[in-house]
């Protein structure tokens, strides 16, 4: 097993560095050069070339590639045009409320579509399998940023159960935990109140960040589970007298799983790209929302940043579905 | 015919089919069907934010301008830039996939490296990055969609050759003496068109979907462009008050992706008749 997870780790090292070389490339390859963008449009020559020899951008392209590895090797992005602050600085303060957040979503498209995908493959073809496949469908045909605005829309301005925006109510300070999960912080200082808002607060934007990714669990699980459904095994142990919960519940489900666990861990992309929507709607302070500043800002050093962070991210999570894999199925480590 | 009569059995996939018509004719026909053609540019002060009435069936928005028309005009624009993105994604990503498939060297090496690393990132993130640095536009959003696109056709193109390159009837072509593009061009992309037209088609609805974020974002189509993301971005000044203004044109996505997802599922029952009511 130690074997397996060094090659799996080992195979996301030529990925990561090609992840470099495509960021460095945007920076240097793209018509509005950064120079003149620094210097502004009226700048003379003079003005840019400083510029330029400041930056680094007149040496030739590999040394620049070079400095530029070292810079993100010591996680140095730079200053933020719009908050002036160091850019890492800002990923490390707004990266728990993103993990919070697509966690959360996370945990409710997996606790609630798998149970719903073998629900939908035992019914094959009646009733509750064909309205589960419509809202699957429906619900990767959803655009996030519309189902968020009509779920604040009914559930904060017109019901008013919940918040419209924000990670916690007025006049409740975070707790200094740990951890930056807020749900977990107030649990350990002890602070229901915070817990409560923070819990309400997450609701709507958690929701709405799960909705795609709950459409391909189901898919997958049904699709796995009916697939299972026809081995002889199932045949057998139906024969041998093995309770028909247990069997499904168990033994199918186990064995159905692989597609969805896969699939779990290219869904994170779908989610965090979900998430740059959704946290700037709901103000959520997470990287997704400072991403979107920055776009509006034409911040291009939080852009790349942001970019490699959600990349490496990204590669990890499937190196940890990949994990998972071969934990669940032993036939994936020899291979 | 058989394969007709399969398709036609598919309810979800004939849906999806009646769909997409229904926007092509939309697209196509627009300015004829819309009641205020006129309406993409035009500002009528006197009836802005109505609600939705017999006159103006979807209500009008901040400008007095009729949503039922701005959302049908909408579609030309969307369709245009699904097949724009996919066609150029196809172009450039199905040539490099059947290379990297049925070569083994550096090239194959370098062209499937090169798609792993645009695949382990979000789609819309890195065109996020592209258009911003492209500075944004309808055209930048373009191109940032269809560079960040190509690889799922490479990926797919790659997969399908590899199996067919193995395959006896290509064996046996090289044997007879057929030159290598002509295998490739004649013999083994006809066979890898079915997993390709399939993907290409949930990948117009998909491309729609982030389309329409990147013009909600600001990234993409701009005033006074009838582009569904871009109308629901402008409603949310007056929302609670107005909900029809965010209601229709994120209706119209829901549909129209919808559509083209149905009938990529149906497609691939019947390519692959392995898979037929299983996904």
């Amino acid at each position: 097993m130690i074997r397996f997870v060094l090659r799996r780790v080992g195979l996301a090292i030529p990925t990561l560095l090609g992840l470099l070389v495509i960021t460095f490339v945007l920076i240097h390859a793209v018509p509005a050069n950064p120079a003149t963008a620094l210097a502004g449009d009226d700048a003379t020559p003079a003005q840019i070339a400083a510029i330029r020899r400041k930056f680094g951008l007149d040496k030739p392209v590999y040394e620049q590639f070079g400095i530029y590895l070292g810079q993100v090797a010591r996680l140095d992005f730079g200053i933020s045009a719009f908050s002036g602050r160091p850019v890492a600085l800002d990923i490390r303060e707004r990266l728990p409320a993103t993990l919070e957040l697509t966690t959360a979503a996370l945990m409710l498209a997996i606790l609630l579509g798998v149970p719903l995908g073998v629900v939908g493959a035992v019914s094959h073809n009646r009733w509750p399998d064909f309205l589960l496949r419509t809202l699957s469908v429906g619900g990767l045909a959803v655009a996030t940023f519309w189902l968020a605005i009509m779920l604040q829309l009914l559930f904060s301005m017109q019901l008013g159960w919940l918040p419209l925006r924000g990670r916690l109510g007025l006049g409740l300070a975070a707790p200094p935990g740990p951890t930056g999960l807020l749900l977990v912080d107030s649990l350990l200082a002890g602070r229901l109140a915070v817990f409560w808002s923070a819990l309400r607060h997450l609701i709507l934007p958690a929701v709405t960040l799960s909705l795609g990714g709950m459409a391909t669990i189901v898919r997958f699980t049904r699709a796995g589970m009916l697939e299972t459904l026809q081995k002889d095994f199932v045949l057998y142990e139906r024969a041998a007298g093995y309770g028909r919960q247990r069997l499904i519940w168990i033994y199918v489900l186990r064995n159905s799983v692989v597609a969805t666990v896969t699939q779990i861990g290219l869904l994170f992309g779908g989610l965090i790209a979900g998430a740059v929507v959704v946290e700037s709607i709901f103000d959520w302070p997470g990287i997704g929302d400072y991403t979107v500043q920055a776009i509006l800002t034409g911040d291009y050093k939080v852009i790349l940043a942001v970019t490699l962070v959600i990349g490496v991210i990204y590669i990890a999570v499937n190196i940890l579905a990949d994990l998972a894999l071969a934990w669940i199925d032993p036939r994936l480590r020899s291979e | 015919m058989l394969v007709l009569r399969k398709f036609l059995r598919d309810i979800p996939a004939v849906l999806g089919l009646a769909i997409v018509s229904a926007v092509v004719l939309l697209a196509v026909f627009g300015p004829l069907i819309a009641p205020y053609p006129g309406d993409i540019t035009a500002a009528h002060l006197a009836r802005r934010l109505q609600a939705p009435s017999p006159h103006f069936p979807f209500g009008t928005d901040d400008l007095g301008r009729d949503m039922l028309s701005r959302v049908i005009l909408g579609a030309p624009g969307a369709l245009e830039v699904a097949l724009f993105v996919v066609v150029v994604a196809l172009v450039v990503g199905v040539p490099l996939g059947l290379i990297a498939g049925y070569t083994d060297g550096w090239l194959a090496e370098l062209i499937m490296r090169v798609t792993d690393v645009f695949l382990a990132l979000p789609q819309l993130v890195l065109a996020l990055a592209l258009a911003e640095l492209m500075t944004p536009s309808l055209r930048s959003a373009m191109l940032a969609l269809a560079i960040t696109y190509w690889p799922y056709f490479t990926r797919i193109a790659f997969a399908e050759t590899r199996r067919l390159r193995t395959a006896l009837f290509v064996d046996a072509l090289a044997g007879l003496g057929a030159s290598r593009s002509r295998i490739i061009l004649a013999h083994i992309l006809p066979n890898a068109a079915s997993a390709l037209i399939v993907r290409a088609t949930i990948g117009l609805g998909f491309t729609i979907l982030v389309a329409a974020t990147l013009g909600f974002l600001g990234m993409g189509a701009t005033p006074p462009d009838p582009d569904w993301g871009l109308m629901i971005a402008q409603s949310r000044t007056y929302l609670p008050g107005a909900w029809w203004y965010a209601l229709f044109p994120g209706l119209a996505i829901l549909i129209a992706v919808l559509g083209f997802n149905l009938l990529g599922d149906g497609l691939r029952d019947i390519v692959d008749p392995r898979l037929r009511r299983s996904r």
